[in-house]
């Protein structure tokens, strides 16, 4: 019904009511940079970035950091693929994967953690879920999209499982593997956000140099972990991946101490995470349903509703902040635009800067700038710019030119960003649901979006409030994902290559 | 295929916590209160000392932040922790039968400073600092005592009827005390509430700038950090075992333990000691 009355919607005016409601949004935006000497501390730092002091890098941190990383995907993919088959025939199984992978994996952990400790089931299954529910998704539509003609040519009677295996699989199985080396470069990026709560990947040792300001180990931590995910297709191979998962599991580091795992799931599931009115009083009882009420409502009018507002404010902001971002840095991986020797540079410049986890960058820059939103502004959208922008040069260098063509400013302005504008606003509605994700999780480092309530309640051992606050993030994320499709359609945009992964498509966007 | 599936199933059955047949090493942890290098310092010397006066495998295990502490001893990880006084009520709230056995002797009238950026030209008074209404102000940690439940209750009696985002322009959590002091040593915030063991120890350590930042109020006293042992020790590493780590905790003389806690000794405490901060935890709305 959305995308019917969308229906005449052109890129002009998307463009613009995006435009505008992020102007809008600049207005209650709280953009103040607090501290007195921001650049002496980013001159520190870019201090230390350069002279790396690699003998201060944990050796078991970069290890772990992989095993994590290559445990989680396993599981995520595997649990993905088997749920991929179903995904597309029951809407429920769509409405899980919905649902486990609109809960950011921080929020994963700080939930696990209750049940398991700071332990590597923690770690392993706050990647595993929400990655389950990407895959099963992202699979399905592969499997989707694939070339159907040896299906048809099937003897009939053929089993289903049979038919899918040789009919299907070998079509798909190039996509799927890319798209699942792609994931794991996103799990190696989370497990160092994993670490700044506790785990001991790289992520906790790069905390605790940024919070103290040594900024020679961090920028050594960096690099390492840049060399790691630049080198990953010479480690990651049909062959190494066996070896890779022996090794991970055996690598992975030893619980201090041990949990009572099963107690723990059961006041997990029977008290922390019951609203506590109903925790207290007998569920025949009306005052009890008037005492959730009153439980809940402040809950909505504090913390929900206000959450939410920030969270959005700060996501259309950065999503058209990303958009500028992007427009600006494609130019420098195309090869017409950058040259023959600027695209390298260019590419390694953002193929860095998207290997940067946002949540890191947030957290060094409020370090910098002092807690406003202008640091998770500038996280979001030098994260995403990057990795749009990087994509955008990869298709502005297959586009067909015609010989004659311009150069400079007039073929970026009149030929190459109109010819590429609809895969553009692909890209960027597609990254939008994620840009919300990481919005709300930001507030976990004091930006006043809805992960800055579901921390306070962490902090007061009100389980049962972050619960409510996540599950309100995770409607919050649906809706927004159910926008972003309807425009996409309303667009006809929705056919184009819209993942990171994405084998290139000839002429795309042409 | 399959020998993946199982050998993966097999490693997440390894990787979940094992309960092992003999003793299991007896873990602690504290909360993160300040520059890690300290407490790596601090609790490494505490693990090597406990092994030798108990004669089994102690361990430290560093959490990120305070809620990760009480975490750990709620789901049983950790046996130990040195808490806040305040995390040290919600974890004993939360683990039934868990008890406060020592704390430091500076620990029963603990203080919270009110430190401010000089710019401000405040000047140090014996009354609670109104004139900071509207500046920014920063707190430490969410669940710290001298650093966010006490300040808070003190800024609520001062301005009765509001909460601190009403009085003051801007309110943050730093996340810890040496990060609170750096913060407003930067101007990053204008105000802001401090450990009085943690500002005097990082301004021996020459991390304190005095013409960028000053106290400008020392509040009342109450109770603060202590060692909180679960109820269940005896049951797992023996009986009396609670008895022998109180008292190897109360015979550190040791120097070089004490200094890096900011403390001369550890005494006997009872859980009872805490309940005024039972009382203001319930008051400012922190605690059910």
């Amino acid at each position: 019904m959305l995308s019917a009355r969308l229906r005449p919607a052109s890129y002009t005016t998307v463009s613009l009511w995006f435009l505008a409601v992020a102007l809008a949004a600049l207005l209650p935006a709280d953009l103040h940079v607090t501290s007195l000497s921001p650049w002496a501390d980013l001159r520190r730092l870019l201090d230390g970035l350069v002279r790396p002091e690699f003998v201060a890098v944990e050796a078991w941190s970069v290890v772990y950091t992989v095993a994590f990383a290559v445990i989680g995907v396993t599981l995520g993919a595997g649990a993905g693929f088997l749920l991929a088959i179903p995904f597309a025939r029951f809407r429920s199984v769509r409405l899980v994967c919905a649902c486990l992978r609109a809960v950011h994996e921080l929020f994963w952990a700080l939930l696990l953690m209750q049940v398991f400790g700071l332990s590597a089931a923690t770690g392993i299954l706050a990647i595993a879920l929400p990655y389950a529910g990407i895959c099963a998704k992202v699979y399905s539509e592969i499997i989707e999209e694939a070339d159907l003609s040896a299906l048809r040519v099937v003897p009939y009677g053929t089993g289903a499982v049979s038919a899918f295996v040789y009919a299907r699989l070998p079509d798909v199985a190039a996509s799927l593997r890319h798209y699942t080396l792609y994931r794991l470069e996103c799990a190696m990026r989370s497990t160092l956000v994993l670490g700044f709560i506790g785990l001991p990947t790289m992520g906790f040792y790069l905390e605790s140099a940024f919070r103290q300001g040594r900024y020679g180990e961090a920028g050594a931590l960096l690099f390492v972990f840049y060399l790691l995910i630049g080198s990953r297709r010479l480690w990651v191979r049909a062959r190494t991946v066996p070896v890779l998962i022996v090794a991970s599991l055996l690598l992975l580091p030893k619980t201090v101490g041990s949990t009572e795992v099963w107690p723990s799931l059961v006041r997990f599931v029977t008290q922390q995470i019951v609203p506590s009115p109903l925790r207290q009083g007998a569920l025949l009882d009306p005052a009890t349903w008037s005492r959730l009420w009153a439980w809940t409502q402040p809950i909505v009018t504090q913390q929900i509703l206000p959450g939410a507002a920030q969270t959005l404010v700060l996501a259309q902001i950065a999503l058209v902040a990303t958009a500028i971002g992007a427009l600006v840095l494609f130019p420098l991986t195309s090869r017409r635009f950058a040259g023959r020797l600027g695209q390298p540079a260019g590419r390694v410049l953002l193929v860095v800067v998207r290997s940067t986890p946002e949540y890191m960058l947030a957290y060094v820059l409020l370090q910098n700038l002092g807690p406003s939103m202008l640091p998770a502004i500038l996280a979001l959208s030098i994260h995403n710019a990057g990795i749009v922008g990087y994509l955008m040069g990869r298709h502005a260098d297959g586009l067909p030119y015609r010989p004659d063509a311009p150069t400079g400013l007039n073929l970026y302005a009149y030929e190459t960003v109109p010819r590429l504008y609809g895969q553009f606003l692909a890209y960027l509605l597609y990254r939008w649901e994620l840009i919300l994700r990481e919005s709300a999780i930001f507030g976990i480092l004091g930006v006043a979006t809805l992960g800055f309530y579901v921390d306070a309640a962490i902090s007061e051992l009100r389980i049962d409030v972050a619960v409510v606050l996540i599950a309100a993030t995770v409607v919050l994320t649906l809706c927004v994902d159910a926008l972003s499709r309807a425009l996409r359609k309303a667009l006809r945009i929705d056919t184009l290559p819209m993942r990171l992964s994405q084998p290139m498509v000839k002429g795309a966007g042409g | 295929m399959r020998n993946w599936v199982l050998g993966i199933v097999a490693a997440v059955v390894m990787a979940g916590p094992s309960r092992a047949a003999d003793t299991p090493p007896f873990v602690f942890t504290g909360i993160p209160d300040q520059d890690e290098s300290r407490l790596v310092e601090r609790f490494g010397k505490v693990a090597r000392y406990l092994q030798d006066k108990l004669g089994i495998p102690v361990k430290y295990i560093p959490v990120k932040n305070y809620p990760a502490a009480v975490t750990a001893f709620t789901n049983g990880q950790v046996q130990l922790a040195w808490f806040g006084g305040f995390t040290g009520v919600q974890a004993r709230k939360a683990v039934p039968g868990s008890l406060a056995i020592a704390q430091g002797a500076e620990d029963a009238a603990f203080k919270t400073y009110f430190i401010a950026n000089t710019k401000l030209g405040l000047d140090k008074a014996k009354d609670f600092p109104k004139e900071t209404a509207g500046k920014t102000f920063t707190f430490g940690s969410r669940a710290s005592t001298s650093g966010r439940l006490m300040p808070e209750h003190f800024i609520r009696q001062a301005f009765p009827g509001k909460t601190p985002e009403e009085v003051y322009s801007r309110v943050g959590f730093s996340g810890d005390h040496s990060r609170t002091i750096q913060l407003v040593q930067s101007g990053a915030f204008e105000v802001g509430a401090v450990d009085y063991s943690v500002w005097d120890l990082d301004s021996k350590a020459g991390k304190v700038d005095a013409a960028a930042v000053e106290v400008i109020w020392e509040s009342p006293t109450f109770p603060d950090y202590q060692w909180t042992v679960r109820g269940d020790a005896d049951a797992t590493y023996g009986a009396g075992f609670t008895d022998k780590l109180q008292q190897a905790l109360i015979a550190v003389k040791d120097p070089a333990i004490l200094e890096p806690f900011g403390r001369s000794k550890f005494i006997a405490v009872t859980n009872d000691s805490y309940a005024p901060l039972v009382a203001v935890g319930k008051s400012t709305g922190l605690l059910d």
